[in-house]
């Protein structure tokens, strides 16, 4: 049975919570506390979805992909084009929100963290936006694989932070902006970019980012007359599959498929399959699964996606497995690749490494249904960021990022 | 066989091991005895810290005997942790050297009783995350903690709203769980204090662990303000690095916590400790610099 969730704890069942030094818990109570007000004031959403329409381009749209469902055979298949977002990708519909209640809170200060850096340039963009000064955290490593985002950052006026704890990755950047809000708490705001840490994150970065199910339960009640079977979604933290999901939770004949980075393969030491072979725990701020060792160190992530090189994943995902609302499945960087392509070569369209993982998922799914069925996949954004990186892969016989 | 399996192998075999949970928050704990011999000679407890398994477990163990020749009063046990959220980059180092040496949080329980067996008598705080204290689960960690000879326990990322489940349990094997408070705790801080027990841990300033030149601005008054509502005694810790700033909040605290400062000086030294005919001279620096800290 799905609850009304998050509970006034913050919490998704036994999920999520508040777990972080003392020093940010009046911070997250005055931050829960504007996120409330402000999402209940007809000024702040009035100014959010204006700039969701004319700086952003919302809406998207939801095509209707006919080579591919062709290529598929099956079940028809629209796409989300979360990747026809300004900046690139759905991470900009949460940066415009969270951005808008840092200058209500009166914070000149921005911070945030990155994998991929499609969160990175969002919070930049919106920072020159809104005049805010701003800070991106971003693994060593992660900076490497996608130096064009990089480069975008600054050229948008953001520090790019360099993170050399840890794995360099997209977990040691999240843990190094919670260190840095840990000492400028008073007159920074976090920009956190997925669906993961301590209350109110989740639950704010969830309502950010449901304009992307909001607008496609009316596009495809528009252009269909009734809602999708299935919305598959890729999940690293969970941020663009929630924001899908939510407005359809209740809607139990609509499946909901989160796909999740099985890197080299779920029988090896080299995924991210947090909800396939994770174990629940307790990780930047919030219990969720999570990759870890019996002894409760977490274990290195991986997936040639920056994006979802993550081990943890957001606790309202955890919620609507363990409920099995959602279910969750795993693709390998092969298929992921293999999908990318394929959806070059049928749609015309380059989809990022991530949202590739989604496309992966319903290539497995579209020949198993009847072609009356209808399929929504969430392309959660644009290749352009990863070409060097699949060059790179490609160069070296599949064996690095 | 390493400590490690030693330590599982012996749990498996008796897994109650000697205080089971028959210890409850009436009796006296060792860290509060601790404070009032220290109090009623009119001194204050000095804190250290170390990560244990850096660099490995039998050097732990010596510099252990060694902090508590210089004049430590209460150690806290650091359990090396693969996401330390609020150490920084000196402890953060510590926990990685150790975690290469595999050290768990049950290793961290062995090295304690270790260091009891090797006749060390002050009592420890086991500093940890939360995530190990829950993968090992919580009732088999409050027995094995009271078994293995551990006094209090502080968890960093384990606010007053999340802690229920394990204050009952730390009540019941009588160890005191260090309540945190932060200068931006403000009017939490009376909630925080409520169950408190040990001593109440104030945190010198924004920010993660690490030494500092200076605190928050607010820094007395926040100390001032915790020691009015309470009767815990007051210890101030991250950021202390030197005698001077030891002597500086002696004047308004019962115990100074001094962390980084001191994993700082081992990893200097490590290479001296590595080498046997410099570990017995390392190891007296080690003693020398804490001794210095103690007024």
């Amino acid at each position: 049975m799905i609850q009304q969730v998050p509970d006034a704890k913050g919490r998704y069942g036994d999920f999520g919570g508040r777990f972080v030094p003392e020093t940010l818990m009046n911070a997250l109570i005055e931050l829960e506390q504007a996120y409330l007000h402000y999402s209940a004031d007809e000024d702040f959403n009035a100014e959010l979805n204006d700039l969701l329409k004319q700086y952003s381009g919302r809406e998207t749209p939801l095509y209707h992909a006919k080579r591919l469902t062709e290529h598929f055979g099956g079940a028809k298949i629209y796409l989300k084009r979360e990747d026809l977002n300004h900046t690139g990708a759905h991470k900009i519909n949460n940066a415009l929100g969270q951005g808008l209640l840092a200058v209500r809170m009166g914070k000149k200060k921005v911070i945030a963290e990155t994998g991929a850096g499609q969160h990175g340039v969002a919070t930049a963009t919106v920072a020159a936006l809104l005049g805010l000064e701003c800070k991106v955290f971003m693994g060593e490593e992660d900076m490497h694989r996608q130096q064009l985002n990089v480069f975008r950052m600054k050229m948008l006026g953001a520090e790019v932070v360099p993170v050399i704890s840890g794995t360099k990755t997209l977990k040691d950047a999240g843990n190094e902006a919670l260190r840095y809000w840990v000492s400028n708490v008073q007159d920074t705001f976090y920009i956190l970019g997925s669906a993961v840490g301590p209350h109110p994150y989740p639950l704010m970065v969830r309502n950010f980012q449901r304009v992307i199910g909001d607008e496609t339960r009316r596009q495809i009640l528009e252009s269909e007359g009734r809602l999708p079977n299935t919305i598959v979604a890729a999940v690293g933290g969970g941020s663009n599959a929630i924001g899908m999901f939510y407005p359809f939770v209740h809607d139990h004949d609509v499946k909901l498929v989160g796909v999740e980075a099985a890197g080299k393969g779920i029988d090896t030491p080299l995924h991210a399959a947090t909800m396939t072979l994770g174990t629940k725990g307790v990780f930047q701020g919030s219990m969720s699964y999570l990759l870890q060792d019996e002894y409760g160190q977490v274990q290195p992530a991986h997936s040639i996606s920056a994006g979802l090189d993550y081990p943890g994943v957001g606790p309202e995902h955890s919620y609507l497995k363990d409920t099995k609302r959602a279910e969750y499945q795993p693709i390998t960087d092969e298929e992921a690749l293999d999908a990318l392509k394929l959806l070059c070569r049928t749609e015309g369209i380059i989809p990022a490494l991530e949202s590739a993982h989604a496309l992966a998922q319903a290539g497995k799914i579209a020949p198993t249904l009847g072609s009356d069925q209808l399929l929504v996949v969430c392309l959660s954004g644009r290749g352009d960021k990863d070409v060097e990186s699949i060059m790179a892969y490609e160069n070296k016989g599949g064996d690095a990022e | 066989m390493t400590i490690q399996q030693n330590l599982i192998g012996r749990i498996a075999l008796n897994p109650t091991a000697e205080g089971g949970l028959s210890a409850g928050a009436s009796q006296t704990n060792a860290i509060e005895e601790t404070f009032r011999r220290i109090g009623e000679q009119g001194g204050t407890a000095l804190i250290p810290f170390l990560t244990v398994g850096d660099p490995d477990i039998e050097t732990t163990l010596e510099i252990i005997e060694q902090l508590e020749a210089a004049g430590a009063d209460v150690l806290e046990l650091g359990v090396p942790y693969s996401d330390p959220l609020a150490d920084g980059p000196v402890i953060q180092r510590a926990s990685a050297r150790a975690l290469q040496q595999l050290i768990s949080v049950r290793t961290c329980l062995e090295v304690a009783q270790q260091a009891r067996e090797r006749g060390v008598k002050m009592p420890f705080v086991l500093f940890t995350y939360y995530n190990p204290v829950l993968q090992t689960g919580l009732d088999t960690f409050f027995d094995e903690a009271a078994a293995h000879g551990i006094s209090g326990l502080i968890i960093p990322d384990l606010p007053h709203e999340e802690s229920a489940d394990v204050l009952e349990r730390a009540d019941r094997a009588n160890l005191a769980l260090i309540p945190l408070v932060a200068p931006t705790s403000s009017e939490r801080i009376e909630k925080i204090l409520r169950n408190g027990r040990g001593f109440v841990y104030c945190v010198s300033s924004l920010g993660v662990t690490g030494e500092r030149a200076s605190f928050h601005e607010g820094v007395d008054a926040f100390i001032r303000d915790v020691r009015s509502r309470t009767n815990l005694p007051v210890a101030v810790g991250f950021g202390i690095s030197s005698r001077e700033q030891v002597e500086r909040f002696a004047q308004s605290c019962d115990g100074v916590v001094v962390g980084s400062a001191i994993v700082r000086k081992i990893e200097s030294l490590i290479p001296n400790l590595m080498n046997a005919d410099q570990r017995e001279d390392a190891l007296l620096q080690i003693r020398k610099f804490v001794a210095e800290l103690k007024v």
